[in-house]
């Protein structure tokens, strides 16, 4: 088989490779080369990486099982040192790697302006994971970060660090904002939006100096302005990573030179992707480098296709802010302008038309029509006949309805609704005729929106005309009755300071009149978790289980399933438990899988009263039903056990009787084990503890339910007051971010364990206020649910009314 | 000529806003809603997919969703909602002096189960 070496595992290259083994498995034997330490990944969702609102694991774009699939030799994090073109190798600290083909996919690197300072700690630029996570780091509490560069990538790190709650200001040399592809309104439209989210702006800003001792403590200004920084991110733009290709003698202009088949002057050497020059040409957005990928694997396979350059739009990746502009927009002689504002809403739209044709398309705040206007550009279509209504969308074009769907109607077949991928509407509609009616099977079949996103929405939109009433949305918001995602409304019921879900369906705008069963359990839990003293705990919100505190079974029975604390019991205990089961019947007693003993099959009716015999015994609810604490298990440590270190039993118990009654986004289980034998199975728990010679290993984020995942360390403590403190630290750190349903471990993957550590383990005021507001939480919530039922609500579990017995008359 | 045609099943009051309350029958349970704007409405309290109880769902606008498996119900059609196909019988109802009345069909008309 042929060799084919491949440097660089980039958006260009990936798609490359994808192409070719479609089309042809067994051409080529590959060896892929990546600088960075991990495979291909959707670099252009960094941004949602950064703000949380994504984890890693979510971007990636060929995992494992894909290289392996394709036999691909994974060379990562081996950078490629040089290429011998003659003796046709490629060079490598490792040693050296024959090709009969290579492919350099090398990308760019950010550049970093060489202001003093410039190399200090602190000083990052946003190009990869690894910078990402610098920035998470970095991101303390109530840190300050300075964006350097009000272009696409700065605002966007500046609205992801603003999510995570630093302070942020932007420094943007030029007088507004984007000036490459905003014109001077809609930059200023945009700035006003920033500022309304907190960030600072500050334009035709000079960055003289980064100061600071050690690391980065403040940025001075060209005029003397100093602005104190925690984290400075560098966004000021991308040079074309090539010196790999010049010192290998390659034809070069600004970057690698190609020609339409991604040819360099070597015809064994390709090239694709940020590090290339194509007919003058240099790129910064996938859309045209997929184009490439495509042509460079039909031109590894021997098959003709011709790279042509075309029309690129751009959109901002930052929630809530719609912009998007398209085309030449600069003023010239014999243009026109034809503008729309309604700065009330906020909205900007502006069309540069030359000879009846667009030329250029610029629109803040609503961009519906934004892809039916790129379609006129692209096609230069004569617009002389509508030119009147020009300005207010295809809805009014030909007498249309004014309708939110009319827009996607509107689109010819040909009109381009995934700019990244290049997919046009016939495209989609094709798909879904063929069988795609979720966005998942459209993204895996077409590709449509399967890299920024923006497009998203209208690829939905498209989903439900082509569909009818068959689609509903999976992906935008939380449910049908919001387009907000649960972060979102998390977000501004802290910042609005809701306090009702009264007030979070009016305030934000929900589209039904009451929520669903899937947002209301979520907004309830949020508006208790939030604001433990002022809203009050809503049971018709929540699911039956927590509603009747009982899980509920297929046949309408229920379970119950007392405490035992750290899975201790005693005779007088396991008596009541077996007096409960004669007396009510209960068809099934079983040892749970949590060391606690279940009732299963109990009559709703009788809930009240096997409750009240169980209290009797001085026992409690065990909330095996609820999002909120289920079992500490524990190990007999070292009360019994050869080996035990410290007291795990004890320990289980006091961290049991500490969260117990407590809400959560979704349930939390602990284990503590008396030595790293690990009985109770500590390693793949929501917090494990494994005691120590030398104290407490406190574990956070393991899974063992539908994933399986060992937990990563939190922190090694000496103390078992320490190690209280931080489980429940961390419990309401949880409680105060996570997405409703999201386990320990899916948020944690999402917010970085950094910034975990950050706000539980290093910052003691913190962890202390995190204490507190978690223990007047539970002032209000740690109460027996049973106790309370069994005395005042033991009508809500009865029949209304029984006519069983009249009509037998 | 029947004199009742309406039957007296509960106090208005005993179910609260967004919830509901069931009723047995001989042949069976009913179950009764009552919504935020404070309607009434009764249907079978078996769910048109596998029996579920519906008056421990999750009330919202004039629908319920069944506890066992999601499924949406109409509580004016007892039709289900969405994608899925199926329904419960449902019966007239009222408030009257705080009183909650089912038309008397229900006591006789219930389905086997
Ligand atoms: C009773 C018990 C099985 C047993 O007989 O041992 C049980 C029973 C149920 N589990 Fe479980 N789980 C039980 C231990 C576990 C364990 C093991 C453990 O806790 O050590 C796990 C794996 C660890 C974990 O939590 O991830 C477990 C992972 C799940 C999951 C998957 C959760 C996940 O995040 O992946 C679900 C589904 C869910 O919660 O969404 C689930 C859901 C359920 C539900 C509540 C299903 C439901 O919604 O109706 C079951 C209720 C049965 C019933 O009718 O009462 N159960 N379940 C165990 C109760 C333990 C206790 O004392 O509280
Ligand atoms: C945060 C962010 C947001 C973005 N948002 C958008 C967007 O919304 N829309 C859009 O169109 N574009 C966006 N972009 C730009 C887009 O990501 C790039 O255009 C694209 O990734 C370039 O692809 P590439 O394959 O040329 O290079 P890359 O994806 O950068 O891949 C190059 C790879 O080569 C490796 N490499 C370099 N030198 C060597 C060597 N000597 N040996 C081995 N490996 C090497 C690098 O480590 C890297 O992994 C964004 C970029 C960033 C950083
Ligand atoms: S594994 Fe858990 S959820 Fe599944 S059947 Fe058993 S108890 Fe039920
Ligand atoms: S029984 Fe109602 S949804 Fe399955």
């Amino acid at each position: 088989m042929q060799k084919l070496v491949v440097i660089g595992a980039g958006m260009a290259s990936g798609r490359m490779l994808e192409h070719m083994f479609e089309a042809d498995p067994q051409a080529y034997e590959v060896t892929l080369f990546n600088a960075e330490p991990r495979g291909n990944y959707n670099r252009i969702m960094l941004s949602p990486v950064l703000s949380g609102e994504k984890s890693y694991e979510e971007i990636v774009t060929h995992d494992d099982a894909w290289y392996a699939d394709n036999a691909v030799t994974c060379r990562f994090g081996e950078r490629i040192t040089g290429i011998d073109r003659d003796r046709k190798v490629v060079i490598s600290e490792k040693g050296e790697t024959p090709y009969d083909k290579l492919v350099i996919g090398t990308g760019s690197a950010p550049f970093i302006i060489p202001c003093p300072g410039h190399d200090l700690p602190g000083v990052v630029a946003f190009r990869d994971l690894e910078d990402v996570d610098a920035m998470k780091t970095a991101a303390g509490s109530d840190g300050r970060a300075v964006v350097i560069g009000g272009g696409l990538l700065g605002l966007e790190a500046a609205a992801a660090l603003r999510l995570q709650g630093m302070e942020v200001t932007v420094l943007h040399l030029m007088g507004h904002l984007m000036e490459r592809q905003l014109d001077e309104a809609a930059g200023y439209l945009l700035k006003k939006d920033l500022e309304g989210r907190g960030i600072t702006v500050l334009t035709g800003a000079s960055t003289k100096a980064i100061m600071g001792e050690g690391r980065v403590e403040k940025v001075v200004l060209e005029d003397g302005t100093v602005i104190p920084a925690d984290i400075v991110v560098m966004a000021v733009g991308i040079r074309p990573s090539v010196a790999l290709g010049q010192a290998a003698g390659l034809e070069m202009g600004r970057a690698i030179k190609v020609d339409a088949q991604m040819v360099t002057s070597d015809p064994d050497v390709l090239a694709v992707g940020e590090c290339v020059e194509f007919d003058g040409n240099l790129f910064g957005l996938v859309a045209p480098l997929y184009d490439q990928a495509r042509v460079a694997a039909k031109t590894l396979l021997g098959e003709d296709d011709v790279f042509r350059m075309r029309e690129l739009s751009t959109k901002l990746k930052v929630t809530g802010c719609d912009l998007f502009s398209a085309g030449d927009f600069a003023d010239g002689e014999g243009r026109e302008d034809i503008v729309f504002r309604d700065p009330g809403r906020g909205i900007y739209k502006r069309l540069v038309i030359e000879d009846d044709v667009v030329l250029g398309a610029v629109f803040y705040g609503d961009t519906a029509d934004s892809n039916w206007y790129f379609g006129l550009i692209k096609d230069k279509t004569d617009i002389s006949e509508m030119r009147d209504t020009l300005i207010f969308g295809p809805a009014y074009q030909g007498g249309a309805q004014v309708d939110p769907m009319a827009a996607v109607a509107a689109l010819p077949p040909d009109a381009e609704i995934c700019g990244c991928n290049g997919v046009c509407k016939s495209t989609i509609t094709e798909a879904i005729g063929a069988g795609a009616t979720d966005l998942g099977s459209l993204r895996a079949t077409t590709k449509a929106s399967a890299s920024c996103g923006t497009c998203t929405g209208l690829v939905e939109q498209l989903l439900a005309v082509t569909l009818g009433e068959d689609f509903r949305s999976k992906e935008a918001g939380i449910c049908g009755c919001t387009d907000l995602t649960h972060e979102e409304v998390r977000r501004l019921i802290k910042a609005r300071e809701l306090k009702s879900q009264t007030a979070v369906w009016q305030e934000l705008g929900w589209k039904t009149v009451d929520g669903c069963h899937v947002c209301r359990p979520a907004i309830n839990f949020y508006l208790l978790a939030d604001w433990p003293l002022e809203y009050q705990d809503d049971l018709q919100s929540r699911f039956i289980n927590e509603r009747k505190h009982a899980n509920i079974q297929k046949d309408g029975t229920f379970s119950v399933m007392p405490r035992m604390w750290g899975g201790i019991t005693n005779p007088a205990e396991l008596r009541a438990i077996a007096d409960a089961a004669d007396k009510y019947n209960v068809p099934t007693v079983k040892v749970t899988g949590g060391q606690r003993i279940d009732l299963l099959g109990v009559k709703s009716e009788d809930l009240p009263h096997i409750w009240a015999d169980l209290n009797a015994a001085g026992m409690v609810s065990g909330h095996a039903y609820s999002k909120g604490l289920r079992t500490v298990k524990t190990c007999v440590g070292t009360d019994h056990c050869r080996f035990g270190t410290q007291d795990s039993t004890g320990l289980g118990i006091k961290l049991e009787k500490a969260l117990w009654g407590s809400w959560t986004p979704h349930k939390v289980k602990l284990a503590v084990s008396g030595c790293p034998r690990n009985c109770a199975e500590a390693t793949c728990k929501d917090v494990g503890v494994i005691c120590v010679d030398s104290g407490y290993q406190i574990g956070v984020a393991g899974a063992a339910g539908m994933d399986v995942k060992e937990t990563e360390r939190l922190a090694d403590v000496p103390t078992e007051q320490e190690a209280i403190d931080l489980t429940i630290a961390f419990v309401q750190l949880y409680r105060e971010n996570a997405k409703y349903l999201d386990r320990p471990y899916k948020w944690v993957a999402k917010v970085g364990l950094d910034w975990v550590k950050e706000r539980v383990v290093h910052d003691l005021d913190n962890r202390a206020a995190l204490i507190e507001r978690f223990a007047i939480s539970q002032s209000v919530y740690q109460k027996d649910p049973w106790a309370e039922h069994a005395a005042t609500k033991t009508d809500a579990y009865t029949p209304l009314s029984d006519f069983r017995l009249e009509a037998a008359e | 000529m029947m004199t009742t045609d309406w039957i007296d099943v509960g106090a208005f009051d005993a179910i609260p806003a967004r919830g509901a309350r069931m009723v047995r029958t001989p042949q069976g349970c009913i179950a009764v809603f009552r919504t935020a704007t404070d309607e009434v409405f009764a249907l079978d309290n078996a769910c048109p997919h596998k029996k579920g109880p519906l008056a421990d769902g999750i009330v919202h606008g004039n629908k319920v969703t069944c506890p066992l498996h999601n499924w949406v119900i109409s509580l004016e059609t007892g039709l289900a909602q969405g994608a899925d196909e199926g329904a419960v019988e449902t019966y007239p109802a009222r408030v009257e002096n705080g009183r909650i009345l089912i038309e008397a069909a229900f006591l006789k008309r219930q389905a086997a189960e």
